[in-house]
């Protein structure tokens, strides 16, 4: 039945998942090629089994052999229990393999299967931002943002930092590689690339609300001169993204139109993956590194603007002040807080500690 | 009903009167809803029907006396099964209004339901056929086998058991009238927030949501405890652990699951109640809130409750195949190790359902092996009832037709599972169609088919007659047939990257396979519709399919020794158990049936306490969702204090005389005796 | 169809007796059914208990997770007072030695000495929650509520849970006090205050889970 109702359908459609056109998203439809073909060995005989063991020991069949008593055979157990096991361990270590050379926090080993990276090319980074119910992709090498369209080079490495301004959304273009959720307050990753040029699908996998179906953009690959073609049609076509125009384009709206931004507001992006965009919330940068030193105090209750701006100081001794008292007591604690891989200013607070107390 | 600007549920989203709480004239959708409004209408007359009926036959105080307020773990299980299939329509319902609205959207028209609509019904659809469906469905199993199977005249605690089901009927009853007072949840099935915040999700229909599984996860957590203790602490004399039939070993391994897992939800679905109505952050985007632990909560839980459904149906597969194929089931022992197996592994798997969370390659492909290692036992079991086939007299009465089509069925499905256990496979068939396909595959090819060909094995061990064979079958073809026309059209949608849950779309391509689905979907409504006529049928036909022998398929395990349908006391007297399948040991070394010496038996009394307490935390969870503060106040005081009331009632149990019992066992000798006609 | 009597297992034995003893025909009236009973209803109260415990797991599981999210707010060094959380600390261990003794009494038959201990141990649990209450209200009182931040919010609701399992022991103890008065030490009542002893023990267990992982970590760290 699996394979006649296959046959009939699989007849001339768009199997976008299985025929993509990143290398990504084909290693990932090989895997799913490889793992149902190893997966077959056992399905297909245990299909056929079923169905001769039906017809053959119907009942009216009086010449079949009739055992009401035999329940039990070792040899058979063995092969029962080992059959799976030989199949899924051939499975596992397909997994194990897989799952960490396509990873999609690593940087690219490829640009196709023939094609090594070149590691003089440095990846285009591009920021996403799901938001009620767009898309919104900021170019920070570029200097530009969209919404609902996104363009990459065909052959170069892509680097996604994704974030989500509401509430959970996976970003997915099938024809280019796995998805990725994007929640907010929280950057993930996934690195790309797509080989051939062309206009593909992209949209939310995760259900947002009630814009949810409309929430698609298209990708678009191209050639490095068309590229810089569409980087330079962005920046005549589009207007300013200030922090205000971003809290108006952040608003609720279904079926979105492309936009253009031909410039962006400095910060604008550590501000979204903060969630502090536009409004008066501490951002949570700022809050995170107050609570890894210990908190803000009965006073961060009421005066949580306190810590504004707590992790982008540039003068460690403007930053020493906004310490508590009691924090400043702390040091080596505050030193095992943040402990693993301080960042300068980090090191910095951490010495300024050291030294005074 | 949408706000103008389009954002999410916003009935009653105003603020609270002290009186009506949020309810206002405006919160009526069959009002404006023509699809609502004539459901509505519908239901009004049905419900009026059966009440006038009812009222009419004068069968108010019958019902109540002999079924509302039973402790009988036998008619329990049955109003178990009742309220599954009350509500399977209702779930299916949905169904057909998504396939039939996603058939036109994708063809290019506007179809049928806003999306405001159409989020409602995809959600209900879920919460429904899980909760209200499945679940009913193999607790109604296993309270009805269950204790008859190991010999035992009812469950630990029979007041629990009653209690545990009025509490499933009061969710069942918040969410149908979610349908009609307000409107229900537009966050699908497992609620991630912050979607389902007070922020994003402001109506009532996220409350709902959580009142109702709320109150039916506290019964289903009950009714886990007391199956237990039954198996552990009840089984007839000579029943060891290793000579209980597979079903009762399914049983118990469920129910451990249950209890282990329930409480998760309750806690998780507690902390999004307070997020909700306290205002903490527990799960919100601000002040520390982390929506991803409650991901991993509901996972915790909702992982092991696939195989709480699916486990009972592999019992009742296991008791079904040695039954028609009359021999024993091959490989005892390895199915009871594969079930223990399966209920350990269930728990350490749950990651799998978001590898796109962003895990780091050790974690996703850890728990995408552990997933595989899980198909091992399984496949084993179906390798099992494979063997069990091998050398039999296979009788292909109609619980055995489920049984094949499950087989055949159930191995795609678990395949496609062991595919997107895969990380990087899952990485592109997350969330897709070919996800809700693959589910759909073990849920409908391996629990459906599971209750159904159960209803048809033990229907006349609960009735006293056979079902309809020929209207069985056409229900077993349309099942089949109709699952395979709508889900394999799913598995290929999903490998042209549609996701799930869209309403609209902006491409035709998808259009023929839709189509398709919806008249695969068609074929189910016949299957469904023919179950419900093979039962019609059935009765009208019960003297040409009566069963008086107790044992109509020539079954092995110890429920098929008593009258069908047994008497409320089970067993004249407690079986001794020699072997497995402990009824065909003992027809065929000598058994006869007692005929005197009958001694008193002790069993308890029915309450009402059950169904009063549940309709108070009904009515408190409605005055919840409303934020009616006085009336929940109230009803929550009025439970407490009639629960404390109930424990001052100790008598609770009498003894059936001696005499009754001969009465009633003479009874059946002299039918017995009586030549068929 | 016709069936015969042998058939359906009535018919009179041919040739040989059955060799199987297939039935419990004895009358065990009143002994073996009560015991059962009692041993099910303690296995059953275990389950529960364990259910129970998993409700507790998963808070404090959440409070491992949110316990220092702060939100820029107050840490438990600013909020916690450790002395008056030692006092009710001690309040529920000795309702707990209390609540023993009063079950020794029990199996002694002395209902009367039992009673005055469970009435101590219910007096403990008051004033242990009466503590709490003045905890929760000074915290409320200055500002640090359940929504301030997600760290208190788990506070709140690990806190919050144990005090309200122990108002519902208070409840069930002024009940079960109730019932013994009426209807004295009956083997129903028996099990009860076992069931009640269980789960004021279990109560005093996650306890010290919360004195430990919450205050004590607290402070400390």
């Amino acid at each position: 039945m699996l394979a006649v109702s296959l046959a009939v359908f699989l007849a001339g459609c768009e199997l976008v998942v299985l025929n993509p056109a990143g290398d990504v998203a084909t290693q990932q439809g090989q895997l799913i090629v490889y793992s149902t073909v190893l997966m077959l060995i056992v399905i297909v005989p245990v299909m056929a089994l079923t169905i001769f063991f039906a017809f053959h020991y119907r009942s009216s069949n009086k010449k079949a052999r009739y055992e009401p008593d035999w329940d039990h055979s070792i040899s058979l157990e063995i092969v029962v229990w080992s059959v799976p096991l030989a199949i899924i361990s051939c499975l596992a270590g397909l997994t194990w393999v897989a799952t960490h050379r396509l990873d999609p926090y690593e940087p690219l080993r490829r640009i196709s299967a023939e094609v090594p990276v070149d590691p003089e090319v440095d990846p285009l980074i591009i920021q996403v931002v799901a938001l009620d119910w767009k898309w919104m992709f900021i170019y920070p090498e570029q200097g530009i943002a969209t919404v609902n369209e996104v363009a990459a080079v065909v052959d170069q490495p892509i680097e996604f930092q994704l974030t989500s301004d509401t509430v959970m959304n996976s970003f997915y273009v099938p024809a280019l590689s796995g998805m990725i959720y994007a929640m907010a307050g929280m950057q993930t990753e996934l690195n790309a690339v797509i080989n051939e040029p062309g206009i593909y699908k992209g949209f939310s996998a995760n259900y947002s609300g009630a814009g949810f179906s409309q929430m698609r953009f298209d990708f678009h690959g191209l050639s490095p001169e068309e590229f810089s073609g569409w980087v330079a049609h962005v920046r005549t076509d589009g207007s300013y993204l200030s922090e205000d125009e971003f809290v108006e384009l952040a608003r609720p709206s279904i079926g979105n139109p492309v936009e253009y931004y031909s410039g962006i507001e400095t910060g604008l992006w550590d501000k979204i993956l903060n969630m502090c965009a536009g409004g008066d919330a501490l951002c949570r940068n700022d809050m995170m590194m107050v609570d890894a030193l210990g908190g803000g105090g009965l006073e961060g209750l009421y005066n949580r603007d306190l810590y504004r701006g707590f992790c982008s100081v540039d003068d460690t001794q403007a930053l020493y002040l906004m310490l508590r008292p009691d924090m400043r007591e702390r040091s080596d604690e505050i030193l095992a807080a943040i402990s693993g891989k301080p960042t300068d200013l980090q090191a910095e607070i951490v010495e300024t500690y050291v030294d005074e107390g | 009903m949408a706000s103008p600007d389009g954002v999410h549920g916003t009935a009653g989203a105003a603020e609270a009167h002290p009186i009506f709480g949020k309810l206002t004239w405006d919160v009526f959708p069959f009002f404006y809803d023509p699809i609502i409004g004539a459901t509505f209408i519908g239901t009004v007359l049905i419900g009026l029907a059966a009440v006038g009926a009812v009222t009419y036959y004068k069968l108010w105080g019958y019902l109540w006396n002999e079924w509302f307020t039973s402790i009988d773990h036998k008619k329990i299980g049955i109003m178990y099964m009742v309220l599954g299939t009350v509500m399977l329509i209702r779930g299916f319902a949905d169904a057909l209004l998504m396939r039939g609205h996603q058939a036109l959207a994708s063809a290019g028209y506007i179809g049928y339901l806003p999306p405001h609509h159409y989020d409602q019904v995809f959600t209900a659809h879920g919460v429904i056929m899980i909760f209200f469906v499945a679940m009913p469905f193999v607790t109604g199993f296993m309270n009805y086998v269950m204790p008859l199977q190991i010999g035992a005249r009812d469950v630990a605690f029979p007041f629990l058991n009653n209690f545990s089901f009025w509490l499933t009927v009061s969710g069942a009853v918040l969410i149908m009238a979610s349908l009609f007072i307000g409107e229900f949840a537009t966050v699908g099935w497992l609620a991630y927030p912050p979607l389902s915040g007070l922020k994003f999700s402001p109506g009532v229909g996220m409350d709902y949501y959580l009142w109702s599984l709320n109150i039916a996860g506290i019964g289903t957590t009950l009714s886990g405890i007391n199956l237990i203790v039954t198996l552990v602490k009840m089984r007839a004399p000579g029943m060891t652990w290793m000579k209980m039939p597979v079903f009762c070993w399914t049983t118990l391994c469920t129910n451990v699951l249950i209890v282990a897992t329930f409480p998760v939800l309750t806690a998780t679905l507690a902390l999004l109640t307070a997020d909700r109505y306290i205002g903490t952050h527990f799960f919100t985007n601000e002040l520390g809130g982390n929506p991803m632990m409650y991901v991993n909560l509901i996972w915790i839980w909702g992982h092991p409750e696939v195989y709480i459904l699916t486990l009972p149906v592999f019992g009742i597969f296991s008791e079904i195949v040695p039954a028609f194929t009359g021999k024993r089931l091959f490989g005892y022992t390895s199915m009871v190790y594969a079930t223990c197996v399966i209920m350990i592994l269930s728990y350490i798997v749950w990651l799998h359902h978001f590898f796109t969370m962003g895990a780091g390659a050790d974690v996703n492909s850890f728990f995408g092996i552990t997933t595989m290692v899980i198909s091992i036992p399984t496949g084993a079991k179906i390798f099992n009832w494979l063997f069990t086939m091998y050398k039999g007299r296979i009788r292909f009465e109609v619980p055995m037709l489920w049984v094949i089509g499950f087989m055949l069925t159930f191995v795609i499905g678990g395949m496609t599972g062991v595919l997107l256990a895969v990380p990087p496979a899952d990485y592109v068939l997350h969330n897709s169609l070919f996800l809700v396909a693959h589910f759909h595959n073990v849920i409908i090819g391996g629990v459906v088919f599971g209750i159904f060909a159960g209803i048809n094995f033990w229907w006349p061990k609960a009735f006293g007659f056979k079902l309809d064979p020929f209207w069985g079958k056409v229900s077993f073809w349309g099942w089949l047939i109709g699952f395979y026309f709508a889900f394999m059209p799913l598995y290929v949608l999903g490998l042209m990257g549609v996701t799930r849950r869209l309403s609209q779309f902006e491409d035709t391509i998808y259009a023929g396979y839709f189509v398709t689905a919806l008249v695969g979907a068609l074929c189910v409504a016949v299957g469904i519709v023919a179950f419900v006529v093979q039962i019609v049928v059935s009765i009208r036909k019960r003297e040409a399919l009566k069963d008086i022998t107790g044992d109509p398929w020539n079954g092995r395990t110890l429920e098929w020794s008593t009258a069908s349908p047994p008497p409320y006391y089970n067993f004249a007297f407690s079986p001794r158990v020699y072997d497995l399948d402990a009824w065909h040991h003992m027809k065929s070394h000598g058994h006869r049936r007692p005929q005197d010496g009958f001694v008193p038996i002790h069993m308890p009394h029915s309450t009402a306490t059950g169904i009063i307490l549940s309709g108070l935390m009904t009515i408190m969870g409605f005055a919840l969702v409303w934020h009616i503060w006085w009336l929940a106040a109230l009803t929550f005081v009025a439970s407490l204090a009639y629960g404390i009331f109930h424990t001052f009632n100790y008598d609770r149990d009498y003894y059936v005389p001696a005499e009754e019992v001969a009465e009633i066992e003479g009874a059946r000798t002299k039918l017995m005796l009586e030549p068929a006609e | 169809m016709m069936h015969t009597p042998t058939d359906l297992g009535l018919g009179a034995l041919k040739d040989e007796e059955p060799t199987f003893d297939f039935y419990v025909t004895e009358d065990h009236h009143d002994d073996e059914d009560h015991h059962g009973h009692e041993a099910g209803t303690m296995l059953g109260f275990w389950l529960y208990l364990m259910s129970d415990c998993l409700i507790f797991g998963i808070l404090f599981a959440v409070y491992a997770v949110l316990g220092q999210s702060y939100a820029a707010g107050p840490a438990p060094v600013d909020l916690f007072e450790i002395d008056m959380i030692l006092v009710s600390t001690f309040m529920l261990l000795f309702s707990s030695i209390t609540y023993g003794f009063a079950v020794i009494d029990m199996q002694m038959g002395r209902q009367r000495n039992m009673i005055r201990w469970l009435i101590v141990t219910g007096l403990f649990g008051f004033a242990f929650l009466g503590l709490e209450l003045r905890e929760f209200g000074h915290l409320w009182h200055i500002g640090a509520t359940p929504m301030a931040s997600a760290f208190l919010s788990s506070f709140y609701f690990l806190v919050g849970t144990h005090g309200l399992h122990v108002t519902a022991g208070c409840i069930w103890l002024c009940v079960l006090l109730t019932q013994v008065q009426m209807h004295g030490l009956t083997a129903e009542n028996k099990r009860r205050i076992l069931c009640l002893s269980l789960f004021w023990h279990f109560l005093d267990l996650i306890w010290i889970g919360v004195f430990s992982f919450v205050y004590l970590t607290g402070v400390l760290l």
